[in-house]
């Protein structure tokens, strides 16, 4: 992000002014939209600098880097927008490996003719996440496309973060008699966002659980360490997803348990309407933890005395399976598989 | 969730299941087809399996809309979508349902094809309304239960003289269907499984009523229970059926009654009649030609009749001789029995309908069932060992 020297500045006029093609193109347009947002809304010393790229001191130890795109749709949901978004998913991606955020980058896509005030109300949020969580934005890049050729706006972000001593958790750690464990209810994050997408709006009071982990994560470490196998945030593919993943980089099968499995009413009741599965909806505050058997208990405790964590469950465990089953006793008595969605989920016909 | 947790209650269902096992006569097999995809799916998703007796069979029928739409129709449907003024608007489910040599409407889109899904009729007559550049057709299909809100959409695009809107109609009708699976001799031709009784349609019926399956129960002397789609209420459809067989009677049965009466919805039996009338025989994948198996556009509003309006040409086309969809789709075999099952043919490259739609009955048992196959191979493995 190179800045315009402050003599070829304009006023930014953010309350009817939008993006032209102007503002990516690396001129005086560029500089005035960086200083004039990006820069007011992460202000800190490296992005300061004016610098391409930040260098800054790393302590010793095992460093942890991650890079992700977001190109939800709508950008702005009950709880959030596409920028808390980009900051907590990034940061939650860091914290699952056990580590502690330090730094995140942000790179922007935008359409020409976004309107400017979005832009800005969508970097303020990411300002106060990044703020908030202890993990600034350093360094970034703005391109503009036409019209027509992105949804509004497309955020990318890196993030690293330091690992600490003794901890190495791995996808393929888990072993039969582990136990897997949930933060929290699931489903709230895609159930909100589906709520205000066009065509498809309906009232709800679900709000995004949109939010950064590594507290949390913090407090599992300390209260049972290298006990966790380890950890992931189920996001796009929801649970469903994420204890595939586990299962087949672990050449295991999980047996979990329906009831056990916090989902509030208002998320069972809209994936009710819309024909879909709770299991695979997306989650952006939530993790989901492979432990030992004999931490369990510790694990819970402390997540639940943790804000993000108190509604913490023990949902099922791990099994030997050479077909990596993710198996689940149904609430009515019966078994079921819990696979991979195939594709989009979609409404049934009738 | 009110009015749903109730239907969800595991303790009631394991004292219904307590008191099938009762009832079932040990000397005996009971083989019930449930018509619809909804139940398909809710006896996969909530293992109702696990809970019968070892001497009580699920057949799954036809009654999915998207499993027993021809692969001529699909096909007539991505050939006018490829014509640059057209813009076809469908169900989201029906993107992935493979056409002749791996086509799909999905596969048109990316082609270049304007296909767009609608969650709802008035999505496509929206659209219609807001590009009056564009031919919208709307490609229609489901039961009886999605037919009313396209004669609905019909009567607004009237009303609203909107000449850019038709409709490619794939309504079909689902006593026709069921009375076909066991009078027709093409059917029987291709083989047929004993079924002892019927879990009749729960959506579709809260239009029709139960009135319409009152001759199919007497002329084929097999009891039909209309059921919900709620676990609670197929293993209570079930309990109906056996006490039926038992008593050696063949009756209609309601036990949806909080949304189906005997009659049915006559406001929206009046809408569809408006608009459409029989097909005198119409093609089901699977089953073949079902005599007033389908509705059609009545000739007044040719107009809005997409086949008519674009001379759309529907060719015949048969499935992949390796697939088993039209067996399955008759109870005759059961999604492991195909050889594509599971290889070849899994939910992300989907070769017969069966597969496509989540409520078919391979889409269904490989997303819920499958593991069971594997626990009594490894059962075999043990035993031989």
């Amino acid at each position: 992000m190179n800045v315009m020297v402050k003599a070829n500045r304009r006023k930014l006029d953010l309350k009817s002014g939008r993006v032209d093609l102007s503002h990516g193109a690396g001129g005086r347009a560029m500089g005035q939209l960086i200083e004039g947002i990006f820069h007011k809304a992460f202000d800190n010393e490296w992005l300061r600098a004016g610098n391409d790229q930040s260098a800054f001191m790393v302590p010793g130890g095992r460093m942890v880097m991650t890079t992700d795109g977001y190109v939800v749709s709508p950008l702005f949901f009950p709880g959030g927008n596409i920028g808390s978004l980009a900051v907590h998913g990034t940061i939650n991606d860091i914290a699952m490996a056990g580590a502690v955020p330090l730094y995140l980058s942000a790179s922007f896509i935008i359409e020409e003719g976004f309107p400017l005030a979005d832009l800005d109300r969508i970097a303020e949020t990411m300002g106060a996440a990044s703020r908030e969580a202890g993990m600034p934005i350093i360094t970034g890049d703005t391109k503009v496309v036409e019209r027509g050729k992105a949804d509004g706006v497309f955020i990318s972000t890196a993030g690293v973060g330091m690992v600490p001593a003794g901890l190495d958790l791995r996808s393929d750690a888990t072993r039969p008699g582990d136990v897997v464990i949930v933060s929290g209810s699931i489903g709230d994050h895609g159930v909100a966002v589906m709520s205000k997408r066009e065509n498809l709006e309906f009232d709800t009071d679900i709000v995004s659980d949109s939010a950064a982990l590594h507290g949390l994560v913090a407090a599992m470490v300390e209260a049972t360490g290298a006990s966790i196998r380890l950890m992931r945030d189920p996001t796009r593919g929801g649970l469903a997803a994420t204890l595939n993943e586990i299962a087949n980089a672990s050449k295991v099968g999980f047996r979990i348990d329906e009831e056990a499995i916090p989902i509030n009413p208002e998320v069972a009741a809209a994936c009710e309407l819309l024909g879909l599965d709770p299991l695979n909806v997306a989650n952006e505050g939530k993790l989901a933890a492979v432990v030992a058997p004999e931490a369990a208990d510790a694990l819970l405790a402390a997540m639940r005395a943790h804000p993000l964590g108190r509604e913490a469950a023990l949902i099922g465990h791990v099994v030997a399976d050479d077909n990596c089953f993710v198996q689940m006793a149904t609430s009515f008595g019966g078994g079921r598989i819990v696979d991979w969605l195939s594709g989009e989920q979609l409404p049934r016909i009738c | 969730m009110r009015y749903i947790d109730e239907y969800r209650d595991g303790r009631l269902a394991k004292d219904i299941a307590r008191q099938i096992a009762t009832l079932a006569d040990p000397a005996r097999c009971y083989h019930f087809m449930e018509f619809c995809g909804g139940h398909t799916h809710a006896i996969s998703r909530y293992g109702l399996e696990d809970l019968l007796p070892q001497n009580m069979q699920m057949i799954h029928g036809p009654g999915c809309p998207v499993c027993v739409l021809p692969i001529g129709r699909i096909d007539a449907a991505i050939a006018l979508a490829m014509r640059p003024e057209i813009t076809i608007c469908t169900y989201g489910d029906l993107m992935r349902v493979p056409g002749s040599n791996g086509s799909s409407l999905l596969k048109a889109r990316t082609a270049g094809a304007d296909i767009r899904m609608v969650y709802s009729t008035l999505d496509a007559l929206r659209i219609a309304e807001a590009e009056p550049d564009r031919e919208v057709v709307f490609f229609a299909i489901g039961f009886e239960t999605t037919t009313p809100p396209t004669a609905l959409a019909l009567r607004i695009a009237i009303a609203k003289e909107l000449r850019n809107f038709s409709i490619f109609c794939n309504h079909v009708l689902t006593p026709a269907a069921i009375q076909n699976i066991l009078e027709s001799p093409d059917v029987r031709k291709l083989g047929t499984v004993k079924i002892d009784g019927f879990i009749g349609p729960a959506h579709v019926s809260t239009v029709i009523g139960t009135e319409p399956y009152e001759f199919f129960a007497e002329e084929f002397q097999k009891p039909v229970v209309v059921a919900g789609f709620e676990p609670l209420d197929v293993i209570q459809a079930i309990l109906m059926l056996v006490r039926q067989v038992n008593d050696g009677r063949h009756e209609v049965e309601n036990q949806y009654i909080r949304a189906v009466t005997t009659f049915g919805n006559e406001k929206a039996q009046t809408e569809i009649a408006n608009f459409f009338e029989l097909c005198e025989s119409f093609e089901w994948r699977g089953l073949g030609e079902v005599p007033y198996g389908a509705v059609r556009l009545r000739p007044q509003y040719a107009e809005y009749d997409a086949e008519k309006r674009f001379s759309m040409v529907t060719p015949a086309v048969k499935d992949n001789p390796a697939c088993e969809c039209g067996a399955i789709l008759r109870g005759v075999k059961k999604p492991a029995d195909c050889k594509l099952f599971g290889t070849v043919c899994t939910p992300d490259t989907p070769m017969g309908s069966c597969m496509v739609s989540y409520e078919g009955a391979c889409a269904a048992h490989w997303t819920y069932g499958r593991f069971r196959e594997h626990a009594k191979a490894s059962e075999r493995g043990r035993a031989v060992a």
